[in-house]
């Protein structure tokens, strides 16, 4: 089933950020975990225990997306292949990617640790989640990508540790005692949201966001050598007489900082519509992927959500497309939606078939298209303009 | 005021030295590492002994920590001022001579075989090699417990040690151990090499290597050398002799206050709870002993303290801003008979407090506020969440609730920022100062009027030459 809509966070309250070099971490807090969902136990380092009663089956267990572990008898290590909803007792994710080129090297980490997949694995991940590859055989596509659909390709992203500040950032990063979720922002553009059902799995997880991953625009960003300040509304000591005044402006400039990021950081991924597509339910929890309008003019973010029976948002991890990605996404998009006919995409978006071959190929799609296509379409680009073209 | 701009400037300078050099110790923090904080602290150390030569020995009576004094101690001697006047020269001597008394022998035997590396051999540094190592009570002990140290600096400064010292430390294996001794420390030690039972007459670090060697289980060696180890060592392993089963005999109201606080966080919180009655009553006598005569003397006081995750320090000097705080807790609370203490997250049990959560000073400081204390104290790094709302806060307390100052705040920081090269402010409303040891807060507090710039230079200087004269007749 797939719908489009806004992404709304639901019970989630702003804290106060914490900013350390260009990095802004802006917590997310709930007043109530939610109930019923909880980190898978192979992830959790202690079990988890629900309060009340002994059986472990009243919780449903989820499992995020690239996260690598040794699952029951397999021996091998091997990643979930997107964010999954599991019965608290079931022994492993049903979609798992092997890893036996990595087999020494996670074996050497430790069974226990939380660790993730390579990242540029996790994005082909997801984007090739959004978009299975050509259902008609149109003579222009490669064998290859009519067989197997988009993967494997390529992406180039950065682990979280190479950028900039982050790592000190999340280390120095005190965790809020009701804190859920939290915002990234590298240079004060939004780069990731992380929201959890209840504070002990946020603590569980807090460190891999070192290991997520980072478009090469917030790189970028990460270089630039500036110190993001507080988000500060600034009080009016002309209205302070007493103490219970001055405590009442504190309280306002609290909350004034906290609707100013609401309000004017968060609409990069609250703001935008996305198209959902909600692929299963367990026990009331829905789970779901979401991809932007990949509009060139606004900030583009994929990711995964789980919701509740009552509509709140469980679990979300988001990702920001870089532009070339964005550009990739939309060509990609309009391909499908015109179920892989050149003419019927390059119609929807406004140009002719060869501009529009010259786009796929600008935007490093080349390898989708038949081979001998492609050549005469070079050759007629190079009669047409000249070898090189500007 | 007649200061110039400049003695001002002076001034701010020393202060700003005085509190990094009572709270850095080089070592790492929770914000910045071993490195950056030697490279800051460096730079002061010069900055300061170039600019102020005539002061920077003086800060030596300020509770400066080891570590720093150790540092100037080093500096004062490497380089000397040979066109300082006699007196002044007099003094820096007395001042050098008096320091090392009081510091532990391991750091005086650290800082000489330092000096010896660099070759700083000149006369005032031979002078004070051989008289800090002539006032030492028992050379026998030293040359067994600090053999390398006592060994270097004996031979880099030409001392001269009595001759059974001196064989023990400059003869061959073979015929050190031939020697009828007749210190009977030195008798041990030589039996030792055969002889199981003569260990227990050595002091518990050379013992140790002993018992290894010997192949003693650790609960036997630990209960029977009990009576020679020292109280640090005792306090270290509780742990230990707990574990063999061992009655501790350890009565930890004796320990010093910074150092039963930094034990008691290293408790699990279940024993923390469990032995609730025992160390409250230690941590409350630990801290009647550091106040001494200033006991009960202080106005209302309330303390802002912060137990924000922060406060963990780093895995070097794990919990010590939060056990710089506990500290300061109980000190005021003996100090004052009105005293009420604030942690940041909340929290009301000062005994099971941890390092975890957000720093909000902000609401806390309002909450201290509104007990009309006459005195304010945080203990904070200094790290708010929200820096420019605790300034601004804290200036618009002063300037329109309380322009008259009925309630005087400080600001005590047992970090340095090494990245800021200072101890990071709460607000310009606030004077801030380091902090190491809790038990110097009274005089810290006679120091911190200076911080508010309402004293200068001048006042500064009559100041500092009280406290050293103070402090070398305390000799």
């Amino acid at each position: 089933m797939s719908t489009t809509g806004t992404l709304d966070l639901g019970d989630l309250a702003t804290g106060p950020s914490q900013q350390w070099g260009n990095i802004r971490l802006v917590p997310l807090l709930r007043p109530e975990p939610v109930p019923g969902l909880r980190l898978h136990d192979q992830v959790n380092e202690s079990p988890v225990t629900v309060a009340g009663s002994g059986r472990r089956s009243v919780y449903v267990g989820y499992v995020p997306h690239a996260y690598v572990a040794t699952w029951g008898d397999d021996p091998e290590p091997s990643a979930a292949h997107g964010t999954q909803l599991l019965d608290a007792d079931a022994r492993a994710p049903r979609e798992r990617v092997r890893l036996a080129f990595q087999h020494r090297r996670v074996q050497r980490l430790g069974r226990n640790r939380s660790r993730f997949l390579p990242l540029h694995l996790a994005v082909d991940g997801l984007l090739s989640l959004g978009f299975g590859g050509p259902p008609i055989a149109w003579a222009e596509w490669a064998d290859k990508t009519v067989r197997d659909g988009l993967s494997p390709r390529e992406e180039t992203v950065y682990r979280g540790e190479h950028v900039s500040d982050l790592q000190e950032a999340l280390r120095v990063f005190e965790i809020h005692p009701d804190q859920c979720g939290v915002v990234v922002h590298v240079a004060d553009a939004l780069a990731a949201v992380h929201v959890v059902p209840h504070p002990e799995d946020y603590r569980v997880l807090h460190p891999t966001l070192l290991l997520d991953m980072f478009g090469e625009q917030l790189f970028v960003y990460g270089l630039l050598h500036f110190t993001v300040r507080a988000l500060h509304e600034p009080i009016d000591p002309g209205s302070v007489r007493d103490l219970a005044d001055l405590r009442r402006a504190v309280e306002a400039s609290r909350a004034a900082s906290a609707t100013g990021h609401d309000e004017l950081m968060l609409p990069s991924l609250t703001g935008a519509d996305h198209a959902f597509e909600w692929l299963y339910e367990r026990s009331g929890f829905t789970l779901g992927r979401f991809l932007p309008s990949f509009r060139g003019d606004r900030d583009n973010h994929i990711g995964e959500v789980i919701t509740a029976a009552d509509g709140r948002v469980a679990y979300l991890k988001t990702l920001r497309l870089s532009n070339a990605q964005v550009r990739r996404g939309r060509l990609l998009r309009a391909l499908e939606e015109a179920d892989w006919s050149l003419e019927g995409a390059a119609r929807a978006l406004g140009t002719d078939r060869s501009g529009l071959i010259t786009r796929i190929e600008r935007a490093g799609l080349a390898h989708l298209l038949n081979r001998a296509l492609l050549e005469r379409h070079r050759a007629a680009r190079a009669r047409r303009v000249g070898r090189y073209t500007p | 005021m007649t200061d110039t701009y400049a003695d001002l400037l002076a001034c701010e300078d020393l202060l700003l030295f005085a509190g990094a050099a009572m709270s850095s110790s080089g070592q790492r923090e929770f914000h910045s590492s071993a490195g950056r904080q030697r490279l800051s602290l460096g730079f002061l150390h010069d900055y300061v002994r170039e600019t102020l030569p005539d002061l920077y020995a003086a800060t030596l009576a300020l509770h400066v920590n080891d570590h720093n004094a150790a540092l100037i101690i080093a500096n004062l001697l490497a380089r000397p001022r040979p066109d300082a006047p006699a007196h002044e020269r007099a003094r820096e001597n007395a001042l050098i001579r008096r320091r090392l008394a009081l510091m532990p022998p391991q750091r005086v035997y650290r800082l000489f075989g330092r000096l010896a590396a660099r070759r700083v051999n000149n006369r005032r540094t031979r002078a004070t090699m051989r008289a800090w190592i002539g006032d030492r009570p028992d050379l026998a002990l030293d040359a067994l417990k600090y053999r390398r140290g006592l060994r270097a600096a004996a031979r880099h400064a030409r001392v001269r040690l009595p001759e059974e010292v001196e064989h023990f430390l400059f003869s061959p294996p073979a015929s050190r151990r031939r020697l009828p001794y007749a210190s009977a420390l030195l008798r041990a030690h030589a039996a030792a090499h055969h002889s199981a039972r003569a260990l227990y007459a050595l002091p518990y670090t050379v013992a140790e290597g002993f018992a290894a060697h010997h192949g003693i289980p650790r609960d036997r060696f630990l209960e029977n050398i009990r009576e020679r180890a020292t109280h640090a060592e005792r306090l270290r392993l509780t742990a230990t002799a707990d574990r063999h089963g061992l009655a501790s005999t350890l009565d930890l109201g004796t320990a010093p206050l910074l150092r039963l606080c930094v034990y008691v966080l290293g408790l699990p919180l279940s024993e923390r709870r469990a032995r609730r009655a025992e160390l409250e009553e230690a941590l409350d006598r630990s801290a009647r002993r550091a106040a001494g005569p200033m006991a009960g003397t202080w106005p209302p006081t309330a303390v802002v303290l912060d137990d924000s995750y922060s406060s963990f320090g780093s895995p070097v000097r794990r919990n010590h801003p939060l056990a710089i705080a506990l500290a300061c807790h109980h000190l005021v609370a003996a100090l004052s008979p009105e005293a009420s203490s604030h942690w940041v997250s909340g929290h009301r049990d000062a005994l099971t407090v941890r390092p975890v959560g957000p720093t909000h000073l902000a609401e806390s400081i309002l909450e201290a506020l509104e007990r009309r204390p006459e005195r304010v104290l945080v203990v904070s790094d200094g790290h708010d969440d929200h820096p420019e709302l605790l300034s601004e806060t804290l200036t618009a307390w002063r300037t329109r609730i309380d322009p008259d100052r009925s309630t005087t705040m400080l600001h005590l920081n047992p970090v340095f920022d090494a990245d800021g090269l200072s101890m990071r402010p709460l607000s310009p409303a606030v004077a801030t100062l380091g902090l190491r040891d809790p038990a110097t807060l009274p005089s810290l507090v006679g120091l911190a009027r200076f911080g508010e710039g309402r004293l200068g230079l001048a006042d500064l200087r009559a100041y500092l030459d009280a406290t050293v004269t103070a402090y070398l007749e305390a000799a």
